[in-house]
């Protein structure tokens, strides 16, 4: 693997042979020299729009009208390339189109570099990486579909019109929304089953001999699954390159950099380990806590016990705002003790758990407190259970009443029922972290959050700042802060962007002044 | 009487004569090899063994037939499992680093197991089977054979009897065992149509379109339908069963004709039915048809590549029936309970001999091991056992044609390839005078 910024011939191509369409496949890493200025803004912008990829994703349906016009607007102002013919008018003063698909290409590259050392950090990459191809194919014109194709090789057969019309009604009663004459009109491709088990598993596509009938416009989840694999593999054979980059000086800083852009926001640095007392805690539970650890707290409370979902889940949160080990098993003991459970107990079972939890037994690992994805799509609770999500878990019309008790700000009330009418809506539409979002907004008495909420722990930190609590929250964070804002108020012109760019160049300059 | 009285306290004895002179070893290994074309394929095979007293081992390899058989032999194992060929020898996988041992292949398999359909079936439960419900077996059989066979492309499919209160498929192609976990379990899914659990009444669900296979499907189980569910199963026979059957369609009044005669035809017109939700219950036929009879399989037998799974020709210690190949030409008539024992197979050895076989006793002379193979194989021939190893035997023999034709094609094509080369030689030899 060859990385810019170091010393390489410059292979001499054309403009056009090198990027001939806006699409591609990454497979070829760049081969010209860059500067570092280039290289961190490549790479900052890239992540921006990664990280839209994913807000948007997460807020909108994907591919309906408002996911269209966000991501278009992102694409926009981040100069990546999307739709257009490669020899079109240039706007006047902005970036060319030949332009764009070299930032593509190289930001691409550089991130793998910052992606590819831990499984979460490539999983994540691809993932976004897979939905920002998606969308990038899905709105390509079929001509352009099948260019790209036939540009990479994949070489799937095109089913003949005679062995269409005698499949005709087995094609149409496969593949939803197909009749006669689509099939007719439409092109088919033969594809052997192992390259399209997404439709095969769900059973949307007919099967013969061994190979899939895919309609044209199925064609992407082929294509994605291929895009999946290359990928994958690509990031595992960087990862082993990775210690040659490392030891680049110029380097290192940065990519690490790049990383915890996404990483330091997972709450396992204890940025603020002792700052909170016992005391504080059941005060914070209504101000700061998140829904779903306000309930849990209360469980803990009135029942003087939790189970293990639920231990885990409220205990890694603790943690997480910055209860030390000692204070947890205080803070535990304490109350399964009023419970069911006498001292000698909870140090036997419990307090190992409590320990393991701060990776302090067994393997040792530190474990990272539960994102909202994570609290959202596993352990589903149930009876007697009260962790999970609860704009995800509880029965809508609890959720109406729970969030009615819990309501903070008297003055609010006007606003009362038709937020709670629009935190319902959210639900329904399985948004439940923009719901929880709106219950910030609800009980913090704010009309945007400024934030995008990803994390329980995120929120508790949100809540504070806006409370100006007597916790620091270090400058560290800010600049993670920056890139997860809320892509709605990120229409900031690019100027701006690229000012504040410059700035921290400045400072990176000089950082690297032995250059 | 074809199935002598069996009794696990006989085993002990039984086995030892069944791995000496009935298990039908060269085929097995002739199997298990599959025409040598990939090196140590054989070698490199994990097999697990329960032993008496329940002792489990695992990574059993062996390098030759004649090992595999001395160890069976020696070890006398009450269960054999195969599992998956890996990238070096299992029994010696400790020795090999850590994260380099992998399973590489395995047959694509499924297990088909009677239990599944408790909530369905009258008749028996748990471990029981009889007569009424093994017709589920031969929807099932019949189902996914073509599925594997018309949609997969699959040619070489093993079907074996459990033992016990299933079925097993072995799918033997190459490209089959050479599936990733991902497509093993995409198959299994494509397959699936039945889901839920205890807690799920309406476990089939369709909607339009109806893909070809389920329609493929249906009419597999229509053929069966009548026979086994209203006149075998009865489900429609008593108020229980009916409301059970009712139990699962997604409207909110129905009404039951009462004091109707006995045989309901498959439409159910004598059950009217008031359907008042917005969609849904359209298909209510198509759905408890498939309900009640279609098939269930295990999706994780399926996905795992290195999945063990009974081995055929073992013995099934609790009923002692030895699980033989099926042979899907006599599908409708296969009886489970015909399937021979091994104290029957044992007893049948015991029998005086025939006199042709007497001649073969001088040619034994000349050659011990080719004498000791071809008494084993006169020996089966005349048990019970006789007509499974000649399924066995035919489905081996499509393989090694299979396999024949392969080699054709592919030598044919280097032939191609080769008179091309030679012609731009000469070409380029003519250029240059």
């Amino acid at each position: 693997m060859q990385f810019p910024g170091r010393r390489k011939k410059v292979i001499g191509s054309s403009q056009n042979d090198l990027y001939d369409h806006c699409l591609q496949f990454y497979g070829q890493p760049p081969l010209e020299n860059i500067s570092l200025t280039e290289f961190e803004t490549f790479a900052v912008e890239r992540l921006k729009l990664l990280k839209s990829v994913e807000n948007i994703g997460v807020s909108y349906v994907k591919n309906s009208e408002q996911y269209v016009k966000k991501l278009d607007a992102e694409f926009s102002s981040l100069n990546f390339p999307l739709r257009t013919e490669l020899g079109d008018r240039r706007v006047q003063g902005g970036t060319s189109e030949y332009e764009k698909r070299r930032k593509d290409h190289i930001s691409h590259f550089i991130l793998r570099l910052a992606y590819c050392q831990t499984e979460d950090l490539r999983r994540w990459f691809i993932q976004q990486e897979m939905d920002l191809f998606r969308y990038r194919f899905g709105e390509l014109t079929s001509k352009h579909k099948t260019d790209f194709l036939h540009k990479n090789n994949l070489k799937y057969e095109t089913v003949s019109a005679e062995e269409k019309k005698s499949l005709k009604d087995k094609l149409i009663t496969s593949s939803y929304g197909l009749s006669g004459i689509t099939v007719e009109e439409y092109d088919f491709y033969k594809v052997p089953f192992q390259d399209a088990l997404d439709l095969v598993r769900t059973r949307k596509v007919y099967l013969l001999a061994g190979n899939a009938y895919i309609p044209h416009h199925e064609i992407v989840t082929i294509v994605l699954n291929d895009f999946r694999t290359r990928l994958s593999k690509a990031l595992a054979m960087t990862a082993r390159s990775l210690p040659a980059v490392q030891s680049d000086e110029r380097l290192q800083p940065l990519l690490s950099h790049l990383s915890h852009a996404y990483v330091g926001q997972d709450y396992s640095i204890q940025k603020n380990m002792g700052k909170i007392s016992l005391e504080q805690i059941d005060a914070l539970s209504g101000k700061s806590f998140p829904l779903c650890m306000r309930h849990l707290h209360k469980a803990l409370r009135e029942n003087h016990h939790l189970r293990h979902g639920g231990r885990m889940q409220y205990g890694l949160f603790l943690k997480g705002i910055g209860l030390t080990l000692d204070q947890a098993l205080q803070f535990w003991r304490s109350e399964f003790v009023k419970g069911k459970v006498d001292a000698d107990k909870f140090d036997k079972a419990y307090a190992y758990s409590v320990r393991h939890m701060f990776g302090k037994e067994g393997k040792r690992t530190d474990y990272t407190p539960y994102s909202c994805m994570k609290v959202i799509l596993s352990n589903p609770p149930s009876q007697g259970d009260y962790h999970g999500c609860p704009f995800r878990h509880s029965d809508p019309e609890l959720l109406k009443q729970k969030l009615q008790n819990y309501k903070v700000s008297p003055s609010g009330i006007n606003q009362l029922l038709p937020m709670l009418a629009e935190i319902l809506e959210l639900v329904k539409g399985m948004h439940y972290q923009l719901a929880c979002q709106k219950y910030f907004e609800l009980t913090h008495n704010v009309e945007d959050a400024g934030f995008s909420l990803n994390h329980p722990n995120q929120y508790f930190t949100e809540s504070q700042k806006l409370l100006g609590g007597g916790l620091e929250i270090k400058k560290e964070v800010d600049m993670s802060q920056r890139s997860q804002e809320n892509p709605a108020n990120m229409t900031r012109p690019s100027q701006a962007n690229s000012k504040q760019a410059h700035e921290e160049m400045g400072d990176l300059d000089s950082f690297f002044q032995d250059e | 009487m074809s199935t002598s009285d069996y009794d696990p306290a006989c085993l002990p004895d039984l086995l030892p004569l069944y791995y000496r002179r009935l298990f039908p070893f060269s085929q097995y290994y002739r199997w298990l090899s599959y025409g040598g074309v990939s090196k140590n394929y054989f070698q490199n095979r994990e097999f697990s063994f329960t032993l008496k007293d329940d002792i489990y081992v695992r990574y059993q390899s062996f390098t030759t037939q004649n090992e595999l058989e001395k160890e069976m032999q020696k070890m006398v194992p009450y269960k054999i499992d195969i599992g998956a060929v890996y990238s070096h020898r299992p029994s010696q996988h400790n020795a090999v680093k850590s994260g380099t041992f992998q399973a590489l292949e395995k047959e694509l398999v499924f297990d088909i197991d009677m239990t599944d359909y408790d909530d369905v079936r009258r008749c028996c439960s748990a471990a029981d089977i009889c007569s009424k419900c093994w017709t589920l077996m031969t929807i099932a059989i019949r189902i996914l054979d073509r599925a594997l066979r018309e949609d997969f492309g699959f040619h070489h499919l093993l079907w074996v009897y459990s033992g016990r209160r299933g079925v097993h498929c072995w799918v033997c192609d190459d490209a089959a065992r050479k599936l990733s976990v991902a497509a093993r379990s995409a198959v299994a899914e494509y397959l699936s149509l039945v889901k839920g659990g205890e807690e799920t009444v309406r476990k089939v669900v369709l909607s339009d379109p109806i893909h070809p296979f389920i329609n493929h499907s249906l009419s597999v189980v229509e053929r069966y339908f009548q026979q086994y569910a209203i006149v075998d199963q009865d489900i429609l026979g008593s108020k229980e069963s009916v409301d059970k059957v009712l139990a699962v369609f997604p409207v909110d009044r129905y009404f039951f004709k009462e004091g109707s005669s006995v045989s309901y035809d498959l439409h159910f017109s004598c059950v009217s039915v008031k359907s008042n939700s917005k969609k849904g219950g359209q298909y209510f036929d198509k759905e408890i048809m498939l309900q009640y009879c279609y098939p269930r399989l295990d999706v994780n037998v399926s996905k795992g590549v290195n999945h063990l799974l009974k081995s055929p020709f073992s013995v099934h210690p609790k009923t002692g029936r030895i699980s033989v190949p099926i042979d899907l030409k006599e599908l409708d008539t296969f009886d489970p309970f015909e399937v021979p024992t091994i104290s029957l197979i044992c007893e049948e050895l015991e029998k005086p001999r025939a006199e042709e076989a007497e001649e073969d006793d001088m040619k034994d002379k000349e050659n011990e091991q080719e004498a000791g193979e071809r008494r084993r194989i006169r020996d089966y021939k005349r048990t019970s056992l006789a007509k499974y190893v000649k399924v066995f035997d035919r489905f081996l023999e499509a393989m090694a044609r299979s396999r024949k034709g392969e080699m054709l094609k592919k030598s044919g094509e280097i032939e191609k390839d080769s008179v091309f080369h030679i012609h731009l030689i000469l070409a380029f030899t003519l250029q240059m005078d």
